[in-house]
């Protein structure tokens, strides 16, 4: 695979407008059909959630019911939707193989609710493959430099 | 507004009961709160599998205060005071590691894991009546049932067996789910929630927020899981004593402890019989069949809460100001758990609890939009917690177990003591 950092920025760009614009079910496109999305606890960035506790580890079977979720009038934490910010950089390629891409990048996300702005910090650790020809995030990982979701409370938005 | 009096109203005629607002928004009264309940009675601390083995330590807050959970060289576990006795310093700043001794890095102080003194640089200089002995860290006093480490600030509370009573029987259906003991899993949710504290607690136990507040969830085992949610969850709540609550009941998801889901496959059916049949070898029918078909969230006072429903998790919450509470919480599993067994039930803990489940969020927005609207006191001055007054046995969507709660509390909260500080 030959994909640029460019390529890998307007991918990140893009769904970064999606989440904060709410458009869920297109984001949920740029995922492959055999996607994972991650959070570690933020005691254990290195965790397996096979053995340890995570903050959220779906498998596409989640992530559906998750996207399905966020959007039901009776998810009280999320209707009516919070306000977010989301800021990429310090994206890197970090390895890149036939048929992958290693992708590392930082985020700033703000997430405003109720005149309270709470900010996660915290860094992607992205694969990317092509699925039928089209760059897609088959391993989605989102490590939080925060000690503790504190004033945080929840990741109930995509981080 | 702080007449103790008017803070918990009960009417058995009318069957009414109601708590006042204030409880939650006052600065004064969470003062009081810290005086008359967390430092009187026995406190989570800690559960001894994470300190498994002697010089094994982490660090937190316990009712806000700063400690480190250890185990000396013998394996005693001890709950010391985090703060160097010369000048205030945390002497571990680590949240966990393994050390015979704590270094303090402002005068470089030092301390054994049991809290003596044994390191002071240049001693000389103070004296020949310097008194080592009376400079060692404290050691709060702490006691441990079936793992679960408590500790007593007062060092004056009655023991922690009798302080538990009829909660034991409860804590028993979760410790005994293995031979070996149960453990704390790696990974620690620490979170906050803009509410006040008791309202965690309130929420734990309350079945009848369940079928609107969760509704989605309940979509999520019956539309995605494919799970039959139609007998829905049904059971009893009962007040075991000391403030001490909990609910009981049957619901439709899967139990990783022995209560079979669909989404585990056909294959996962021999693998729970086998957990059943060796409890039973251990025990009699109905506390098998209680420990693995059953779900129980259990409120040990003030703030302890054991969810033993589709995974297991141990929870505690901290006041940091009237609107403001700090939770940890852990999934707990058993010792030598196979990894398949491991890897469901931290998937079932991930579909509803926690900060990114798909329930206990709903739990924490319902929290913090109930402080914010707690900013209409006093024209709105109570809550009304009187559902199912007056019935001899409580379902779970009743409110007993939350009366259960408060009549504890007030009873703390009104000895002489605290009305003599309120007038002062």
């Amino acid at each position: 695979m030959t994909i640029t950092r460019e390529q890998i920025e307007d991918f990140l760009y893009m769904e970064a407008a999606l989440l904060d614009e709410g458009r869920l079910n297109e984001w949920a496109q740029l995922l492959t059909q055999d996607a994972t999305y991650q959070i570690p606890s933020t005691d254990i960035p290195d965790g397996d959630p096979t053995n340890s506790l995570f903050l959220v580890a779906d498998n596409r079977f989640r992530l559906d019911a998750r996207v399905k979720r966020l959007q039901k009038e009776y998810c009280h934490v999320e209707f009516p939707r919070s306000r977010t910010g989301r800021h990429i950089s310090n994206v890197r390629i970090v390895e890149q193989t036939e048929d992958s891409i290693l992708v590392n990048a930082n985020f700033v996300i703000y997430r405003m609710r109720y005149e309270k702005m709470d900010t996660f910090v915290g860094k992607y650790e992205h694969r990317f493959v092509l699925e039928n020809d089209q760059l897609k995030i088959k391993d989605r990982k989102s490590i939080l430099a925060l000690e503790s979701l504190r004033p945080q409370s929840k990741v109930s938005i995509i981080i | 507004m702080t007449d103790a009096n008017k803070w918990v109203i009960e009417d058995k005629v009318k069957n009414k009961f109601l708590v006042n607002r204030n409880t939650f928004i006052s600065d004064e009264i969470l003062k009081l709160e810290k005086q008359l309940i967390f430092d009187k009675v026995w406190v989570y601390v800690g559960h001894e599998s994470e300190i498994p083995n002697p010089h094994d330590y982490v660090t937190r807050k316990v009712a806000g205060r700063s400690v480190i959970f250890t185990r000396d060289q013998k394996g005693k576990i001890h709950v010391l005071l985090n703060t160097c006795t010369h000048r205030g310093a945390l002497v571990c700043r680590e949240e966990k590691g393994n050390s015979k001794t704590f270094l303090c890095c402002y005068h470089a102080w030092s301390f054994k894991n049991d809290g003596e003194l044994i390191g002071v640089p240049h001693a000389d200089a103070y004296g020949e009546n310097f008194d080592r002995k009376s400079l060692n860290m404290i050691d709060a006093r702490s006691g441990s049932y079936k793992g679960f480490v408590f500790v007593n600030f007062a060092n004056n509370a009655e023991s922690l067996e009798d302080y538990l009573g009829a909660a034991k029987e409860y804590l028993d259906l979760v410790a005994d789910q293995c031979a070996e003991g149960m453990e704390v899993i790696s990974g620690t949710h620490k979170f906050c929630i803009r509410a006040n504290w008791k309202l965690l607690g309130e929420n734990s136990i309350d079945g009848y927020h369940i079928p609107h507040n969760h509704s989605t969830y309940i979509d999520f085992l019956g539309e995605d899981e494919q799970i039959d949610v139609s007998g829905g969850i049904a059971g009893q709540a009962f007040v075991l004593g000391n403030g001490h609550v909990v609910k009981e009941y049957k619901a439709p998801w899967g139990r990783p402890v022995a209560k079979w889901s669909p989404v585990w496959g056909e294959e996962a059916k021999g693998e729970i019989e086998e957990i059943i049949k060796e409890l039973e070898s251990r025990y009699d029918a109905e506390k098998v069949h209680r420990m693995t078909q059953n779900n129980r969230n259990l409120w040990i006072f003030p703030n302890l809460i054991i969810n033993d429903i589709m995974s297991l998790t141990i929870r505690t919450f901290d006041p940091v100001a009237p609107d403001f509470m700090d939770v940890t919480a852990w999934a707990m599993g058993p010792k030598n758990e196979p990894a398949n067994l491991r890897e469901r039930r931290l998937d079932n803990f991930l579909s509803f609890i926690g900060p990114g489940g798909f329930a206990n969020p709903d739990d924490i927005e319902s929290l913090e939009v109930c402080q914010i609207g707690f900013n209409t006191y006093p024209y709105v001055e109570y809550q009304d917690i009187s559902r199912g007054m007056g019935k001899s046995q409580f379902n779970i969507d009743d409110e007993e177990q939350m009366r259960g709660f408060w009549r504890k509390w007030n009873e703390l909260m009104t000895v002489e003591e605290s009305k003599v500080k309120i007038n002062s």
